[in-house]
């Protein structure tokens, strides 16, 4: 069947959206419209002396102007970090109160202090700008690390010394002894610079309070919105979840940061139930790269011993990782469990040490943002033996291949247990694509032409369909991370596949097509995929973390196995044959070995009509499932990226870059693809061109694309993408997943290369032609000086 | 966006005309940094008087070794005009921004603005131009005062450009990775007066003259000669994107691929 796993059908939803017909949260308008725009702290660090909303309320078309002390009076809750994090001395996490609208005082540029409803956006825009705030202005902090200094500026008074928490994983004095012992330690001081998300359709929501039904409907850009719903619910006080309908329409890329919600979700349905309108807000471009949470932003010294024979015998590391100003939705999880469980890399590594403070600063908050977490661990490595194998005058390579982890499962010491891989087949692949051993001829022709050509390599290892529900709860996690399908067959035998996933990007109405045509034989046109409302999903958990094949799809093979045993029943009885006998292929249900068949569609319709099924079997067909995986999934791979950089300008061409990935199984390979191009193209714009900048008082000076460098097509190369695969023994379909490889595994290839490029590996991320030009200058002043 | 009131001048005089009887107007020529400005609520003109559809401010016309260039033609019909019209100036143009951008953008609407990173203000001045207006000629050396400051008058509208076209000329930029405005942009021209070398985007008061290069092409014309020039730092912009010692980096190795790029 063409259209089944591994098939590259073209994708089903591209139809709608490149002929402009995708329906966004923006596009819905109900009937008494009205716009919301917020009152923002323009200041890092304030005390709010005062609001005074009364110029505001008089302008036209101004329905109303509510504050945070309206708010919270109301009862609305503050906004949570839905993970637990224990400190290693055994207390649990400091986090600060975040209500939805500042109350007492602002904690960053952008934080939020009122919300301005009227009839148009620009209405609600100028009162917002009329509302007169008194603001006491506070010393604020920035970076990380000086947030951790004596005498810093406190932002919470939850939090002593801005410190969230601080946590350590695996054995210290073990590997500290091991370091110590070591034939060779490599140290490096890592920054991973702090990136703002940018998804192409920004944040926004559509609110409306049925105030005879007491109900509240919900359209919002959301990864998540059953999560959404719950939290809005439970912890926000917002309606009850039987009383709240939560739509993700079609949503324009999340990266992470539609995962959370938002102080602007909760603020606009409590104002609709304040102003019976149907109460709209739609970021603009400003608005999001001030509230979106960031990602990233971390700040680490790392020592990596070896031994004699060049084998890995101790890893320590010590990290502070920024978290804003306040604690998003996942926020904790990120530097930890999502970080520093991965920190065994490819390798097999007896001795870890982690040690995480995360802190407040008076920045955006920060959250997970594709990779999250295992980006930052990727990276720490990668670099880490790359310059060691040039500090030991080795292959980097083969440095990498001698402590490559052969055999599996394989327990490291940071909780993780690797279930499958073959970390060598894809560093021969990448190798081989990348024609690796002629590069020094390639160096030599590019010297001619007065360019310095470099080579970097990357082996990454990431994990992905988080993950058992009862392990991510014992490590403090506040949900379970299963997922739902529902198959829903008609009596003509099309079927509708309503999942708890959420597609933002990702081409599922396609993928999850696929894996039910391959069950039955049918068209994927004769399958549809509906996701995104809680009135029409029972439940779902949603879509980050590379999660919907491993576990999305997973729940929906499950429900087919439970839609097929029930047809071949009804099939058996109707046929007269053995339920055993009975194999459904190419849209029709046979005996084996017989020339008797029936067409799909004939019992689907024998289902429903009923008057012929097996005694006892309800009529119907149509089975729901709930999967919670047995373990994470871990793609890896390796990837070789080769520059040029101009001496003169410092500027980085990529001449050429190739991926080597292990996803296990592969619904359809045009959208892993496309997957893989697009997380390089994100990894790429973090290590050449992206960061968020705050200056000393915390005014974000990459507030718009003139100053933020968000990678164009002629920043990024052609890529080779290919994949040496070995089945993921832990869910049915065998899928790892692949939608944060690509930005996970590309920035220490790219930087690794340039490093190599200008024989400087004292260089951070984004390699900006500035910053290689100066690293170019410090060698030559170095070999001045010799 | 405030609200503002859009009008359509049909002349030079009809604009001025416009632009008295409103309390707060602008010149409309483009808007390629006036309507994002106003869209951020940064600029609240009451009234815009668009400039574009005026036909005696449209147009390329070369006489003899003369240029002349209307106020308001677009970068793309700039880009258009090859050599034709003075080596280096149609390349100019056809860098500037994206093909949107060129297409709405004009090349009076660019210099009046004389944003300190824009293109064109470093091609007047080194092609030693005349800026035409309803009232006079200014030279370009006059009137590129300093960053977003010209010579200009508040009624003052320019009609448009003129400029003798070089024996060699070359523009050679160096673009923000994010914005791609000029981080350093060097336009060189060799004429019977001599080399002029025109430096935008580096400088902290916008486009200026290097005398030093200028001097050193008159002996010389290499990329070398100017390249082992010294580029003043004190006087460069210091940002996020690079430093003053980068910048003054970028002036140096821009102007020696402009000379090259001359021939």
């Amino acid at each position: 069947m063409s259209e089944g796993i591994g098939a590259r059908v073209l994708r089903k939803e591209d139809k709608r959206f490149i002929t402009g017909n995708g329906k966004y949260t923006d596009d819905v308008r109900n009937d008494n419209q009205c716009y919301a725009a917020f009152v923002r702290s323009p200041h890092a660090h304030a005390r709010i002396n005062g609001i005074d909303k009364s110029a505001a309320e008089a302008m036209a078309g101004v329905e109303a102007v509510l504050d945070g002390h309206q708010l919270t009076g109301d009862g609305i809750g503050n906004i949570i970090c839905g993970w637990a994090i224990t400190s290693k001395d055994g207390t649990p996490m400091n986090m600060g109160a975040w209500s939805a609208l500042a109350t007492e005082f602002v904690r960053y540029v952008g934080d939020a202090v009122a919300i301005v409803v009227a009839d148009s956006p620009a209405n609600a825009k100028s009162a917002a700008e009329a509302v007169n705030v008194d603001y006491k202005v506070l010393p604020s902090v920035t970076a990380p690390e000086k947030a951790l200094e004596s005498g810093a500026p406190q932002i919470h008074p939850e939090a002593a010394g801005n410190l969230i928490y601080d946590w350590e994983i695996g054995e210290k004095d073990a590997t500290e002894a091991a370091i110590a012992g070591a034939a060779y330690v490599c140290e490096m001081d890592i920054t991973n610079n702090r990136v703002a998300p940018n998804p192409m359709e920004p944040r926004s929501a559509v609110a409306t309070y049925d105030t005879s039904e007491d109900h509240y409907t919900l359209y919002t850009t959301s990864q998540n919105p059953h999560v959404a719903r719950l939290v809005l619910s439970a912890f926000y006080q917002v309606a009850p979840e039987h009383k709240l309908r939560v739509i993700a329409p079609d949503v324009g890329g999340g990266f992470g940061a539609k995962i959370y919600i938002y102080p602007e979700e909760i603020a606009c349905l409590w104002a609709s139930m304040k102003t019976r309108c149907s109460v709209k807000w739609t970021s603009d471009r400003s608005e999001a790269f001030l509230t979106d949470a960031h990602g990233r932003d971390h700040v680490s010294t790392a020592k990596m011993g070896f031994d004699a024979d060049n084998k890995i015998v101790g890893f320590q590391i010590d990290t502070i990782a920024n978290l804003g100003a306040y604690m998003s939705l996942f926020s904790s999880a990120v530097p930890t469990y999502l970080y520093a469980t991965l920190l065994s890399g490819q390798y097999d590594i007896s001795n870890i040490h982690c040690n995480v403070r995360t802190v407040y600063t008076n920045t955006t908050p920060v959250d997970a943002y594709r990779g999250a977490g295992r980006p930052e661990a990727c990276y720490l490595i990668e670099r880490m033996m790359e310059t060691a194998a040039r500090e030991l005058g080795v292959d980097a390579g083969e440095l990498r291949r001698n402590n490559f982890v052969q055999e599996f499962p394989h327990q490291t010491p940071v909780i993780m247990a690797y279930d499958a891989g073959d970390f060598g087949a894809n560093l021969d692949a990448a190798k081989a694509a990348a024609d690796y051993d002629g590069f020094e001829a390639r160096r030599s022709e590019a010297a001619s032409r007065g360019k310095l050509r470099g080579i970097g390599m990357s082996s990454y290892i990431e994990a992905c369909g988080i993950a058992p529900s009862a392990a991510v709860g014992s490590l403090g996690a506040g949900v379970g991370l299963w997922e739902s399908a529902e198959v829903r067959v008609n009596p003509v035998g099309t079927i509708e596949v309503l999942t708890g996933s959420h597609a933002h990007g990702q081409g599922h109405e396609t993928t999850f097509a696929q894996v039910v045509s391959d069950r039955f034989g049918l068209p994927t046109d004769n399958v549809q995929i509906v996701h995104g409302d809680t009135d029409k999903v029972q439940f779902g958990m949603g879509t980050y973390g590379s999660r919907s094949g491993a576990v999305g799809m997973s729940a929906i093979v499950k429900a087919l196995d439970k839609v097929e045993a029930k047809a071949k029943k009804i099939a058996a009885h109707l046929l007269e044959a053995d339920e055993g006998d009975i194999v459904i292929e190419n849209g029709e249900v046979k005996v084996a070995g017989t020339d008797k068949t029936l067409g799909w569609h004939e019992v689907c319709l024998g289902a429903y009509t009923a008057h012929n099924l097996p005694e006892g079997m309800e009529p119907g067909l149509k089975e729901g499932a709930f999967y919670d995986p047995a373990n994470f999934t871990f793609p890896a791979g390796t990837y070789i990226c080769e520059v040029e950089v101009d001496p003169d300008t410092g500027t980085t061409e990529i001449v050429q870059f190739v991926a080597s990935d292990d996803f296990g199984t592969i619904i359809n390979p045009m959208i892993v693809e496309g997957q893989v191009h697009g997380g390089i193209a994100q990894g790429v714009g973090q290590a050449l061109l992206e960061q968020a900048v705050y200056d000393d008082s915390g005014q974000l000076l990459t507030g718009s694309y003139m100053d933020y460098a968000m990678p164009r097509a002629d920043d990024l190369p052609n890529y080779k993408v290919s994949h040496e695969s070995t089945i993921c023994p832990n869910n049915p379909l065998g899928i790892k997943g692949c939608g944060e490889a690509g930005a996970i595994g590309s920035p220490p290839a790219v930087i690794n290369a340039i490093t190599d490029a200008i024989g400087n590996n004292d260089l951070s991320m984004p390699a900006t032609p500035a910053k290689v030009w100066a690293a170019i200058q410090a060698v030559a002043t170095k070999e001045a000086a010799e | 966006m405030y609200e503002t009131q859009y009008h359509r001048a049909s002349s030079a005089e009809d604009a001025v005309a416009k632009l008295e009887s409103a309390d707060d107007g602008k010149l409309l020529s483009g808007g390629m940094t006036l309507i994002p400005t106003m869209k951020q609520r940064l600029a609240a003109p009451s009234d815009l008087v668009d400039i574009t559809h005026i036909d005696a401010l449209k147009g390329i016309s070369v006489d003899g070794n003369t240029v002349t260039i209307g106020a308001a033609t677009t970068h793309a019909e700039v880009a258009g005009g090859g050599d034709e019209i003075g080596n280096g100036v149609a390349e100019l143009a056809g860098h500037i921004g994206d093909p949107h951008v060129r297409h709405r953008g004009t090349i009076g609407g660019s210099i009046a603005n004389n944003d300190p990173a824009a293109d064109y203000p470093a091609a007047m001045l080194a092609l030693n131009a005349s800026i035409m207006t309803n009232k006079r000629t200014i030279s370009a050396e006059e009137f590129f005062v300093g960053m977003f400051e010209t010579a200009l008058e508040e009624d003052e509208i320019i009609t448009a450009v003129s400029y003798e076209k070089p024996e060699k000329g070359a523009y050679s930029k160096f673009p923000n990775p994010a914005s791609r405005y000029a981080m350093a942009g060097v336009f060189v021209a060799q004429s019977g007066d001599g080399a002029r070398v025109a430096v935008t985007g580096a400088g902290s008061d916008g486009v200026f003259r290097h005398s030093g290069m200028e001097e050193a092409l008159a002996g010389n014309w290499s990329g070398d000669a100017v390249a082992a020039c010294d580029v003043d730092e004190d006087a460069m912009l210091s940002d996020i994107h690079g430093d003053a010692a980068y910048r003054a980096n970028l002036v140096k190795v821009m102007a020696k691929r402009a000379v090259e790029a001359a021939g």
